[in-house]
Parts: structure tokens; sequence; C-alpha cells
């Protein structure tokens, strides 16, 4: 780079140069044509330095001119990015050779959910200020009342009396202010010592700085909550020094310190470092910020949606934010932007220095092997605290999977997860466990109860009538003779390398898997979602198992992202395999062991739908025999629908 | 002496603001394009990342406009076409009416997230017409250039996350 030093050597010499030529001029106007000639050659200089700049850099830029059928990978690290985030192009690029699926309207309304929250139309993203209050299940949301794609954000909201069934009520917050114009972003609740609520959300100002601004129920007789105020002196709090005025979002719901005051923690970045700011207050109106953070983790980027709440070591049940002692232990988790994947860890909370630290750095949160809530199409996620019944309780934005041409045409895009409770698992101390709300049981209508041995290689169709709204609860058995011979059999390598998302999917047979269920599976099998164990001969001969959904034969359409998604789940010794199956529609939602390992898909196919739509059994193992002992129910539709005055018992004139 | 240091303090600011571009688009798949992209934009030269990030979403939405045109010019040149014509008429529709504006919000507010999926999107929407002829399509020089587009502004997106 061309700095003013560079001058000095040419301006020495061509002192001697100008000088010989300006013999004849008097001295006190020999000084311009000197400075001429310096700016004339410096410019030429600098213009030479320049055109050299531009012939190295040219020779080194990145030779991977684009070409579709590459490298993915080599893009990947060009562009500084982990091969994950580019699943989507890499599953595209190399099947969109043939027509397209035309979407129709049939095929597209199908898509529509039965059970799980969406709005009447248009997009929806992050689960907002979840809470319970005056016999009423809260529910708001990022929506966009204008179109089917993110943009123009206002509140939704929605209540119900049992986290199932829903009615929808008047948008809470739309961006009215300067502190809110350019979006009413997530927030949180809390709720104060009176039993009073308080929400703390983001706002886009009129100058795209990120705010948090505070609004309270206007009228807090209303159990519908239907009206809200945001205080007159907001913003409370604005990016402070040293944070990016985009970086700055999000608040988490208050928790108490041991002086009385309340504690808020914000997620944001430093470089590629992400970060969580605390922050104590006794009034939600000012703020002391904490010279130390919450927590940070290197090379995970911005932090969004932070979430940290108590869990019992001890007990099933959830535990009020502000908990705190020696039978808890703390959960620090954050969305990350850059993956789009929601991460948790297990630590320790420090009261004093307001602190925290995890169980295992090596897998701190955000580190790609660390844990997840969820390992599908799962983010934004959001825990609040049920008072009623005394649960922590999980809310997750699950959005489309398929292209934004069809999110257009179907008018609407996204859906919420069903709200699962949430416990540290007192057996393993090592994960947290999920659930899907006991409420849900309400939907099961007629069930079907089946035993079925399957051989290796085989596929057994389930006969339960139409099978796109069902619960599936099954238990798994490896005969135990087979493996006792895959023990014996040296032959039989440890499939060290094994992963749900790069090992190829259900197709790919092992000793000892994959087996379970393909579910809106068409008669013929041309589409069908795969949601299965793996199981592999770990080290010391201990069995490993890994929980999977493969949606990459899940629709003939090919604009669509068909990913296989999973992860290891842990089997204590004397357990059987148990996994869990909600099938509704284009979301299947599936629970490993309990709900250690959880898994939601987004899956849209063109044939296995309406009466179309079959169960089937599978076992792909080559070695082993499965019995298979479930239960399957068929799940009714929950109402979602806009609040009318007849749900309060009240004559609509009122 | 003034005269001299203003003009070195221009030449020396055009190179370092040359550069900022040059350094961003070493970062993508494709250097000589985004350069050229955003050399050419009369924005580029003051642009920070998401100004440059906005500056190709422009280009992907007058590229999108272009094509559309050439679409709709197909209808009559090429009837039996139509089916695909009409396929790829949704799909550019797609890519001005919701990606570029979704895009070009959430850039502009710091949430890129948003933005990289409706640039990937239209990357999407745009092999997808492709597709829709077979091998036999009169609009590839432009959906090549529509995808080389959109892997750049996705790995200038990417920087901001």
């Amino acid at each position: 780079m061309a700095s003013s030093e560079s001058l000095l050597p040419v301006s020495s010499q061509q002192d001697p140069l100008s000088d010989s030529r300006c013999d004849s001029i008097p001295e006190s106007r020999r000084r311009r044509p000197i400075k001429v000639h310096l700016a004339i050659y410096s410019g030429f200089l600098l213009i030479a330095l320049y055109v050299t700049l531009i012939i190295t850099h040219g020779g080194s830029a990145p030779k991977n001119d684009v070409n579709e059928d590459t490298t993915v990978e080599s893009r990947a690290r060009l562009a500084g990015v982990s091969e994950k985030s580019n699943v989507h192009i890499s599953k595209l690029s190399n099947d969109l050779r043939g027509e397209a699926f035309a979407w129709n309207n049939t095929v597209l309304s199908w898509q529509r959910t039965a059970f799980h929250f969406q709005p009447e139309k248009n997009w929806m993203n992050d689960p907002n200020g979840p809470l319970y209050y005056k016999g009423w299940y809260h529910f708001f949301y990022q929506y966009n009342p204008n179109a089917a794609v993110w943009g123009d954000i206002v509140w939704g909201h929605a209540v119900s009396k049992d986290l199932i069934n829903w009615l929808h009520l008047p948008l809470a917050m739309v961006p009215d202010q300067w502190y809110d114009a350019n979006g009413v972003w997530t927030g949180s609740a809390t709720f104060l010592d009176d039993g009073s609520i308080v929400m703390l959300y983001t706002g886009s100002t009129d100058k795209f700085v990120q705010v948090q601004n505070l609004a309270y129920p206007e009228d807090p007789e209303d159990p519908l909550l239907v009206k809200w105020t945001k205080f007159s002196g907001n913003p409370v709090l604005v990016p402070p020094p040293g944070i990016g005025a985009k970086d700055f979002r999000d608040p988490t719901t208050a928790w108490k310190t041991s002086d009385g005051k309340w504690r808020i923690t914000i997620g944001s970045k430093i470089n590629r470092t992400g970060i969580s700011i605390i922050y104590d207050t006794t009034d939600f109106k000012t703020y002391e910020k904490h010279d130390t953070l919450l927590h940070q983790v290197p090379n995970t980027g911005m932090w969004e949606c932070v979430d940290f709440y108590p869990v019992s070591k001890t007990k099933n049940k959830g535990l009020d934010t502000s908990v705190n002692g020696p039978d808890v232990k703390h959960i620090v988790k954050a969305s990350m932007d850059d993956t789009r994947i929601d991460h948790y860890a297990i630590g320790t909370y420090d009261e004093s220095s307001a602190t925290w630290v995890p169980d295992n750095p090596s897998i701190d949160v955000g580190i790609s092997t660390g844990l997840r809530y969820d390992y599908g199409k799962f983010y934004a996620s959001k825990t609040f605290y049920d008072q009623h019944k005394g649960r922590r309780i999980l809310w997750s934005w699950i959005g489309e999977s398929d292209s934004e041409a069809a999110d257009v045409q179907k008018g609407w895009s996204s859906v919420q997860g069903i709200p699962r409770t949430v416990v540290l698992d007192t057996k393993t101390g090592k994960n947290l466990v999920q659930w899907p709300v006991k409420e849900i049981e309400s939907l099961r209508l007629r069930s079907k109860k089946f035993h079925m041995k399957v051989e290796p290689g085989t596929v057994a169709p389930v006969d339960v009538g139409p099978a796109d709204q069902l619960d599936i609860e099954a238990v798994f058995k490896i005969k135990k003779d087979d493996l006792d011979v895959v023990f014996g059999d040296d032959s039989v390598e440890d499939d060290k390398e094994f992963s749900c998302e790069t090992s190829g999917g259900a197709t790919v047979r092992g000793a000892l898997g994959p087996f379970g269920f393909s579910v809106l599976a068409d008669e013929s099998l041309s589409e069908q979602t795969q949601v299965y164990f793996y199981v592999t001969k770990g080290k010391d001969s201990k069995l490993k198992s890994f929980f999977c959904t493969d949606t990459s034969r899940s629709t003939m359409a090919n604009d669509v992202v068909k990913p296989v998604y999973g992860s290891f789940v842990p089997v204590l010794k004397g357990e059987k395999l148990t996994m869990r199956i909600l099938v509704d529609h284009s979301i299947i939602e599936a629970f490993g062991q309990g709900g250690r390992t959880c898994i939601t898909s987004r899956v849209y196919p063109t044939k296995s739908i309406y009466g179309a739509t079959k169960l089937f059994l599978f076992n792909n193992a080559i070695d082993a025999t499965i019995t298979a002992s479930f239960k399957v129910w068929h799940m009714n539709s929950a109402f979602i629908r806009p609040f009318s005055a007849d749900d309060l018992g009240v004559p609509s004139s009122t | 002496m003034k005269k001299v240091m203003m003009v070195v303090m221009m030449v020396m600011v055009m190179v370092s603001e040359a550069s900022m571009i040059e350094q961003t688009c070493k970062e993508t798949p494709d250097f000589n394009l985004c350069v050229s992209l955003l050399d050419s934009d009369p924005r580029g030269s003051s642009a920070d990342t998401s100004g440059l990030a906005l500056i190709l979403i422009d280009k992907i939405k007058g590229l999108a406009t272009k094509t559309l045109k050439e679409i709709n010019g197909l209808y009559k040149k090429r009837p039996e076409l139509r089916r695909a014509l009409d396929e790829c008429s949704r799909r550019y529709k797609t890519i001005l009416n919701a990606d570029v504006p979704e895009a070009t919000e959430a850039i502009s507010k710091g949430v890129p997230k948003f933005g990289e999926d409706g640039v990937i999107d239209a990357g999407v929407e745009a092999a997808v017409c492709e597709g829709e002829f077979k091998g036999k399509s009169p609009l590839t020089s432009l959906t090549k250039s529509m995808q080389k587009i959109t892997n750049v502004t996705r790995a200038i997106v990417r920087m901001l996350l």
C-alpha cells in the first residue's frame, strides 16, 4: 500500500533533475515546477503500484469459477463456511436436472398441519414472550402480516387453555414508534413479585439500530391480554460501547439475584466470538451492565435468542427461572446465526459474579459437536416456566424446507413445534430430555397395537388406514442371538465413522441397523420418510446407537431440501430402544429414547398425501432380526382459529 | 504543497477503497465477476459489506427482471415451451416479489440470515426454471448468470453473519 514515505526517495532523486532544468529560473519561482513534477511522478508511481496490486490480486483470486457440478466443499472453504450450512445448495444443485414438480393447490393444501400452531396465513418465525396468566396460555410470535416470507415484522398473539387448541387474537404489537419502526422483534416475559407482567423486546429503530424496549399489558384485568402498552421512556437499552448496532437482540426472561435485583442476558458477538451480555435492573427501566459476560465461546458467531434457566438435578419437574441452589444446574442456550442451529450446554451459574461455566467445555454452547435441542429443522427456540403445572416448556420455530415460490403459492410459511417439557436427564446427567406436552394426548382417537417380528432386509406394511395424522410409540428389541453373533464376529468392524447426516441414509445397511418406520409413504414406497435407529458395535463391544430421520426420498419433488438428520442417542444398560413419532402432514417430530435425541423434519410428498399415505415398518439390517412392539393412534385435528366471543362463554353483544 | 497532498490523498483513497471491494471479492467464488459488478456501480466505492451485498441484490433484481422479459418474449417465439415458461414465470416472479424484498429488508436491518435465505432461494428458483427445459433451455446463459451472481452474493452475506 502506497504511503507518503515512499515519496521521499523520489523527491530526493527529483531535485537534481529539476534543478538542472531550472537554471535560468529565479529561485523564488523554482518551487512550483518541482512540485508539479513531484505530483505527476508520485501520481504515476501510485498508479503503477495500484496496477501491480490489481495484477497480483487477480492472480491470487480463487480459481474456482462457478461450476454447478463441483465442489460445494471448495466453495464452502472459500466462503469460510462449514459444509453443513451448504447442505441446501448441494442437495439441490445435484438434483435439478429434471422438471420441477408443478405444485398445485391440492398438493399444497395437504401440507398444512392439523395440530401444530400456525397462523391462518403468511410468514411466522420466532416464538415470543410465552406465558401462563389467569387461566390462559399465551403465545406471541414474529409475524409478517403482508407476505409468506420474512419482513414487516409484528407480534402475533394467540391463547389456549391446553397448549394444543388455540384462538387467534389481534396483533399484540406493531411498529408504531420510532424505536420499533423497522420491526417489533423477539422478546420475553417476566412475572414480577406482585404477579404483574413485563415484556422486554427488541425494536429495530427508524435508523436500523437494535434496541430493547419495555411493554406491559394495558389492562391486567383482561385475561386475554389483548392490548399492550409500550413504556413512554423506550428504549430502555441501546447497544453498549463495543457492540454493533445490529448485534444486540432477543432479551431473556429476567431472574432474581440474591440482593433482590432482576437480571437479564442478551446475546451478541464480538468479531466471531458469540457472547451473552448481563444487565441488572430493579425496575426494568434503568439497567447496570456488568463488565463481565455471562459466557462467551470463540468462533461461534452471533448468539440469537439466548435462553438461560435452571434445571433440577434430581426431580423431573420444571423450575421457575429465579430458582437457584445446590440441587440445580443451569442451561445456557443460544441460536447460532451462522448455522441456524440451536445449541445448549449444561453448567454452573455463579450468582455473585454473574457468570456461567459449562460442565464440559469441549461441547460448549455453539460447538458443532455439542448438544442440540433438536437435530432437524428447529430454531429460535424459547422456554418459559409454566407455573400452572410446574413445568418448563420449550417452544420452537420450525421453518419450511421448500422453495419460496411454493410458500408464496400456498400462502403461508412456518409452524411451531409442539410445546415440549424440558428437564435434565437425571439418569445421564449430561443432556436434557424433551417430550411433547401431555395435553397432546387429548387428540388421540382410535388406536391399534402391534407386535411384529421383522427379518433383515424386510419392509412390512402397518395397517392403520389413513396415515398423515399419527402418534406412534414403539419399543424395539434386537434378537439376542443376532447380537451375540455380531459381537463374536471380529470381521464386523466398529462403525467409527457413522453419522446420520453423512452415512447415506436408511438404504445403507449395517449389521445392526437401520430399522424403524417409514412414514408418509405411498404404497409403492416411491416416497417415504424413514425414522430409525442405527446400532453399531462401539468400543469395548458396547453398543452405540444413533437415531436418524432420512428425508432424502420423502418426495419426488426436487426443489425442496431433503437431508438426513440425526445424532448419537444415549442408551443405558437395561434400556430397550424406544421411539415416538408425531406425524402431522408436512411435519414429523421424532423422539428417541424418551426424548434424549429429538429430530423435527419438514417433508413435502407429492404422491403420499391424503388417502394414499401409508405406514411401514422396516428392517434394513444385514444380520439382526428386530421385534417391534408399538401402538399407533390416529390424531384428531386441533382447533386453531380466530377467537370469538363464544370462547369466553360471553354473549357476543358484549 | 497543499495541491500535491490533495492529489496524493485522492489517489491513496482511491487505492484503499478499491481494496475494500477486492478484499471482499477475494472471499467469494467468483472474484472477477464480483469485482466487475461492484466496481461498475457508483455506490460500490464507498459501501461497507452490507452495502456491497445490497448492490448485488440489486443486480439479482435487474437480472431477474431481464430474464422475466425474455420469458415473456418466448411465449410467441416458442409456443411449444408454454408449460416450462409458465413455471419459469412463476419462479422469476418469486425472485422479484419475495426473495429480493426479503433479502433487502433483512440486510438493511441487520438480520442477514433472512438475506441469505432469499439469495439462496433466488438461485434455487433459477435452477428450477432451467431444469424445466430438460437440457434444451433457451435461458441457459441467463440462468448461469443468476447462479453465479447468487453464489457471490451469498458469500458476501455470510460475512455479515
